[in-house]
C-alpha cells in the first residue's frame, strides 16, 4: 500500500492529484508501450501466417496462397514426433528432479540463517546465469572423461540442474510468505514433523509449487544449448528445431511444427501465471 | 499434589559470547493444577519465551521444565500435554473451521464422524455453533480467537497456554472475553497459562500473577498481594502507578529507605495532622477523580483524589495538605531495584 | 481418547523418533534437506565445471590430439592473438550495444505498465511481455530468419514504402552490414535487441512499481514538472531495475553461438569460437580458457551490478 505521508501534506498532496497526476499517460508514450508489445508479438504472429502459407520453397511475403495442408503433412512426419515425445520424457523427469531438489533447498533456506546461505543460492542460480555453452561443455567433457555414454539421462541430469532454481525461487517465496506459526501450532495440536508437513507445510505450498513445476516444464522443453551438448545422437524438438534452421528440409513443416511449439509452451506459462497470480492476490 | 507446570532454574540464552542475550535467566516457577496463572511483564521481558519453553516451541539452554511431574524439557510439542492459542490464532487456512478444531483429532486418527462430532461440541461450547464449514478468512477477528480457543482444548490437555489472544482484539470485545476466558477456566478447571503486558488484564482475571523483568521473575503471588505488596520497586511501578520513595524523603515520610504509597491511598485535608504539604504542580480531572501531582522535597507525589469529596478539587499553585494511613505504606526491598 | 495424566509414554516408533531427533537438533534437519541437492550441485555442476576449467590450464598434444595433462599458460597466450582479441571486442561491443537498445525500448514500455496500466490492460501488457520470455527461444530466432530473409516480410515492407534505397545503403555499410538482413551484424544485433527484451522490462518495470506513488506527488507538489520529477525521482530509482536487466541481456549475448550462427555474418563471436574449439577442432583446453573470457567479463559486470542495487532488484 502506498504510503500516505505525514497527516499536513495529505491536504496538499490531493490538491495535486486533483491538479495533475491524474491525466494519464501522454498519448506518445501509450503509443510507444504498444509498439515496443507489438514488436514483441509480430513475428510470432507471422510464424502463425507462415504455417499457412502454401510456397514452399521460400520465406515469400505476403504468402502467395493459404492453405492448411502443411499441417497434414507434419502429422505424418515421424520424426518429429519422436522429437516431441524425447522432448516431453526429458522434461517430465527433469521437472520431477528439480521439484525434489528445488523444494528441499527452499525449505532449508527459506528462513534458517547460517553461514554459507547467500553461497548456496548464488550455486543454484548459476546454472541459468552462467552462459549455456559453459554449462553444456562442462557437463560433456565430465561425461567424456568419466567415460560416461550419451544417453536419456545425460540430457536429464543437464536439463535438472539449470531447473532446480526455478522451482525453488518460486518455493521459497511462498514458504516466506506462510506462516511461521502454522507449523508451531501443527506440532502443538499433535502432529509431528512428518505429519505437519504431509497436512500443513505441503498444501501451502501446493499452488507455488505447481506453478514452479510448470516454468521448469517450458524451461526443458525449450532448452537448446545444453542438451545439444549431452545429447550425443538424440534428437529433441529444439534440436530438430535448430537443425532446420541451419539447413531446412521441408520449411512449411517448420513453420507447422514453430506454431505447435508456441502452442505447446503458452498453455503451462498462462496456467503459472494464474496460479502465482492469486497467490499475491491472496497475500495483499 | 503436583505441580501442573514446574520450572526448575531455567534459562534461554541466544546468541554467544559478548552478544548473547539473556532471555531467559534462572527462573523457578511452580504452577498449580486448575490455577489461571498470568505471566506479565513489558515486552522483551522474557514471558513469550518462557511460554514457548513450556509449549515446546523453544528449547531452554539450561534448567528443567516438568509438566504434571514429568521432566519435558526436550521433548517437542506434540509429545507434551499442552496446547497453545497463539497470539495471532494460527489458524490453518487451507482447512475449513470444523477441520480446524478437529485438527489434533485427526492427526491421532480418530474417525471422522467421531471428530466431527467433538469438534461441533467444542465449537457450541465458545459459542460458535453453525461455521463449522467455513474458512478461517471470513471470520471476523473475535471469531478466529474463539476457533483457536476451541482447537487447543478439544485435545483436553493438561495445561492452556495463551499468548497475549487478547491484544488484537477492540477494548468492549476484550473486555468480553476476559470475563468469557475466566468463566471458561473455572468451568473446565483446565490450568490456565495466560501471557499479557496489560496490568488490568493479569489483575482481573488470575488467581496468582509472576511478574517478568529482563528475564527474571521478580514476583509470583496473588493479584492483591502483586499490588499491595511488591517486592521490588520495577514491580510496584508496573502494576499500577505508584509512588516510589528513596533515601532522605522515603525516611522521613515513612522511615523506611524505600517504599511505595499508591496515589489512590492519599487524601487531602486539613493542615492538622497532615503528612506533608506542597504546592499543586499539576491537576488532570478524570471524571471520577482527579490526579494532582504535589512538591514534596525535590519528588512529585502523585495523589488520586476522590470526586464528590465535601471540598473543591484543588487547582495548580493551591497548597495541598496530604494524609495517609501507616498501613497504605509499603516498604520495598533492596532499595534502588 | 488417552487421559492426559498417569499413563506412560507408549513405545515411540521409527517415525516418531527421527522426528523427535530432527526436530531438538536443528542442525541435523537443514544437514538432511540440503544434502540432496548439494551434492547433486557439488557434484555433477561444480564437478564438472571446475574439472572444465581445469583444462584451461592444460595443453593440447599437436600429434595424437589427445590432451596433455601438465601445467602450461599457452592457452591464455593464445588468447591474445589478434582473431581471438577481435572476437572478443566483437562480442563485449555487441553486447554492449544490445544492453543499450534494449534499455532504450524496455523503458518507456515498463514505465508505462507500472505508472498508468491498470486492472485488465496491465495484466494483459504482462501477460503479453511473460510470454515471449518463456516461450521458444528457437521460434523466435526462427520467425526472425522468415523476417529478415531476402524475399521477406520486410523487404516487402521496404518496397511497398519506397524505400529499398535505404536498406541496400545499410546492408552495403561495412562492418553492420552483410548480403542479405539475415546475414548480417545488423540483422544480428536486431534479433539479439528481440530475444532479451522482455527480460529488460520486466526487472525495470518492478523496480518503477516499487517508487512509493507519494515521492512522485510530493515531487510535483515542490514544484517540479513532469519532465524535472522523471529526471531526478523516477530514473535514479529505476536504475537499480536496469541494472537487473542489464545483467541478462549482457550475460546471455556474450555466450550466445546459435543466433550469430543462424543471422550472422561469418565474423566470430566468442561463443561460435569456444563451440568450433571443443567441437570439430577437440581442442577442449583451448576452449575452457576462451570461456573465462565471458565468464570474468560477467563476474565483473554482476561486481559492477551489485552495486548499483541490481540483486535487490531481481
Amino acid at each position: 500500500m502506498p504510503y500516505d505521508g505525514p497527516a499536513g501534506l495529505a491536504p496538499r498532496l490531493g490538491a495535486a492529484r486533483r491538479r495533475g497526476a491524474d491525466r494519464g499517460a501522454p498519448w506518445s508514450l501509450k503509443v510507444a508501450a504498444w509498439a515496443v508489445v507489438a514488436f514483441l508479438h509480430v513475428p510470432l504472429a507471422l510464424i502463425i501466417l507462415y504455417a499457412f502459407s502454401a510456397e514452399d520453397k521460400s520465406y515469400v511475403f505476403p504468402p502467395p496462397a493459404l492453405t492448411t495442408q502443411w499441417f497434414g503433412v507434419a502429422w505424418q512426419r515421424g520424426d518429429v514426433w519422436a522429437a516431441i515425445r524425447l522432448s516431453f520424457e526429458v522434461a517430465a523427469w527433469s521437472t520431477a528432479l528439480a521439484l525434489l531438489l528445488g523444494t528441499l533447498a527452499a525449505a532449508a533456506l527459506a528462513r534458517a540463517r547460517f553461514f554459507g546461505r547467500d553461497a548456496i543460492s548464488l550455486l543454484l542460480i548459476l546454472p541459468i546465469a552462467l552462459p549455456g555453452i559453459i554449462t553444456g561443455i562442462a557437463l560433456r567433457s565430465a561425461y567424456h572423461t568419466l567415460e560416461i555414454p550419451f544417453s536419456f539421462w545425460t540430457i536429464v541430469i543437464g536439463h535438472a540442474t539449470f531447473c532446480v532454481v526455478v522451482v525453488y525461487n518460486n518455493a521459497v517465496a511462498r514458504l516466506r510468505r506462510m506462516n511461521p506459526n502454522l507449523v508451531e501450532a501443527s506440532m502443538d495440536l499433535g502432529a509431528d514433523a512428518f505429519q505437519t508437513v504431509r497436512y500443513v507445510v505441503l498444501p501451502q505450498l501446493g499452488s507455488a509449487l505447481l506453478a514452479g513445476a510448470l516454468l521448469a516444464f517450458a524451461l526443458s522443453f525449450d532448452e537448446v544449448i545444453v542438451t545439444t551438448f549431452t545429447a550425443g545422437q538424440q534428437t529433441t524438438l529444439p534440436i530438430w528445431m535448430l537443425q532446420e534452421l541451419i539447413r531446412p528440409r521441408q520449411r512449411p513443416v517448420t513453420n507447422v511444427v514453430a506454431v505447435v511449439i508456441i502452442a505447446l509452451t503458452f498453455v503451462p506459462i498462462l496456467l503459472a501465471y494464474y496460479l502465482t497470480r492469486s497467490d499475491e492476490l491472496r497475500a495483499a | 499434589m503436583t505441580a501442573a507446570v514446574t520450572l526448575d532454574e531455567v534459562s534461554c540464552v541466544f546468541g554467544h559470547g559478548a552478544s548473547a542475550v539473556r532471555a531467559v535467566d534462572g527462573v523457578n516457577l511452580g504452577i498449580e493444577s486448575g490455577e489461571f496463572f498470568t505471566l506479565l511483564g513489558p515486552s522483551g521481558s522474557g514471558k513469550t519465551t518462557c511460554l514457548r519453553m513450556i509449549g515446546g516451541f523453544t528449547l531452554p539452554t539450561a534448567g528443567r521444565i516438568l509438566i504434571g511431574g514429568d521432566d519435558v524439557t526436550m521433548r517437542p510439542p506434540y509429545a507434551r500435554p499442552v496446547n497453545t492459542v497463539f497470539q495471532d490464532y494460527a489458524l490453518f487456512p487451507h482447512m475449513s473451521i470444523r477441520d480446524n478444531v478437529a485438527y489434533s483429532l485427526m492427526v491421532r486418527k480418530v474417525a471422522p464422524a467421531e471428530r466431527a462430532r467433538r469438534a461441533d461440541e467444542l465449537l457450541e461450547l465458545v459459542q460458535l455453533a453453525g461455521v463449522g464449514d467455513r474458512r478461517p478468512a471470513q471470520l471476523s477477528g473475535g471469531q478466529r480467537q474463539r476457533v483457536a480457543l476451541a482447537r487447543a482444548l478439544i485435545n483436553q490437555p493438561q495445561v492452556l497456554l495463551l499468548d497475549e489472544p487478547l491484544g488484537a482484539l477492540d477494548l468492549k470485545l476484550r473486555e468480553q472475553m476476559q470475563s468469557e476466558l475466566k468463566a471458561l477456566q473455572r468451568q473446565l478447571g483446565i490450568t490456565f497459562l495466560f501471557i499479557t503486558h496489560d496490568q488490568h488484564e493479569a489483575l482481573s482475571m488470575s488467581d496468582r500473577i509472576g511478574v517478568f523483568n529482563v528475564g527474571r521473575l521478580e514476583q509470583v503471588g496473588t493479584p492483591h498481594e502483586v499490588y499491595n505488596a511488591p517486592r521490588t520497586r520495577f514491580v510496584a511501578l508496573f502494576v499500577g502507578a505508584a509512588n516510589v520513595l528513596d533515601g532522605e524523603l522515603a525516611r522521613a515520610l515513612t522511615g523506611h529507605d524505600s517504599a511505595m504509597l499508591r496515589p489512590e491511598r492519599i487524601r487531602a485535608g486539613d493542615a492538622a495532622g497532615a503528612r506533608t504539604s506542597g504546592a499543586v504542580a499539576e491537576a488532570q480531572y478524570f471524571g471520577s477523580f482527579t490526579r494532582i501531582k504535589v512538591r514534596a522535597g525535590d519528588a512529585l507525589l502523585q495523589a488520586d483524589l476522590p470526586d464528590g469529596a465535601d471540598r473543591p478539587a484543588p487547582a495548580v499553585g493551591d497548597t495541598v495538605h496530604l494524609h495517609w494511613d501507616t498501613r497504605a505504606v509499603h516498604a520495598l526491598a533492596g532499595g534502588h531495584a | 481418547m488417552t487421559s492426559a495424566l498417569a499413563l506412560p509414554a507408549p513405545p515411540r516408533g521409527l517415525r516418531l523418533r527421527t522426528s523427535d531427533l530432527l526436530y531438538t537438533r536443528r542442525g541435523l534437519l537443514l544437514l538432511a534437506l540440503l544434502a540432496p541437492p548439494l551434492l547433486w550441485f557439488g557434484v555433477v555442476y561444480l564437478g564438472a565445471l571446475f574439472a572444465l576449467l581445469a583444462n584451461a590450464f592444460f595443453g593440447l598434444d599437436d600429434f595424437t590430439g589427445q590432451v596433455v595433462r601438465e601445467f602450461t599458460l599457452r592457452n591464455f597466450v593464445a588468447l591474445t592473438e589478434p582473431a581471438n582479441l577481435d572476437s572478443a571486442r566483437r562480442t563485449v561491443v555487441m553486447a554492449v550495444g544490445v544492453t543499450l537498445a534494449c534499455t532504450v525500448l524496455g523503458f518507456p514500455l515498463a514505465y508505462y505498465m507500472a505508472r498508468h496500466a491498470r486492472g485488465a490492460s496491465k495484466a494483459l501488457l504482462y501477460i503479453a511481455v511473460m510470454l515471449p520470455l518463456w516461450s521458444s527461444y528457437l521460434v523466435r530466432l526462427y520467425a526472425w530468419k522468415l523476417l529478415l530473409a531476402r524475399e521477406g516480410a520486410i523487404s516487402w515492407l521496404a518496397a511497398q514504402l519506397h524505400l529499398t534505397w535505404v536498406l541496400d545503403a545499410v546492408l552495403a555499410t561495412p562492418a553492420i552490414g552483410g548480403p542479405s538482413l539475415s546475414f548480417s551484424s545488423i540483422g544480428t544485433f536486431i534479433v539479439f535487441v528481440y530475444m532479451w527484451l522482455p527480460f529488460m522490462v520486466l526487472p525495470i518495470m518492478a523496480s518503477i512499481e516499487r517508487i512509493p506513488g507519494s515521492l512522485i506527488e510530493a515531487s510535483g507538489d515542490l514544484g517540479a514538472g513532469p519532465g524535472t520529477t522523471f529526471r531526478r525521482v523516477i530514473l535514479p530509482l529505476a536504475m537499480p531495475g536496469v541494472a537487473a536487466g542489464s545483467i541478462f541481456t549482457f550475460s546471455l549475448t556474450l555466450g550466445d553461438y546459435i543466433i550469430p550462427q543462424v543471422i550472422g555474418d561469418s565474423t566470430l563471436y566468442i561463443g561460435q569460437i569456444v563451440y568450433r574449439q571443443q567441437g570439430v577442432a577437440g581442442n577442449i583446453p583451448f576452449a575452457a580458457a576462451f570461456s573465462l573470457v565471458p565468464i570474468a567479463v560477467i563476474g565483473l559486470y554482476l561486481w559492477w551490478a551489485k552495486r548499483q542495487g541490481a540483486f535487490d532488484a531481481l
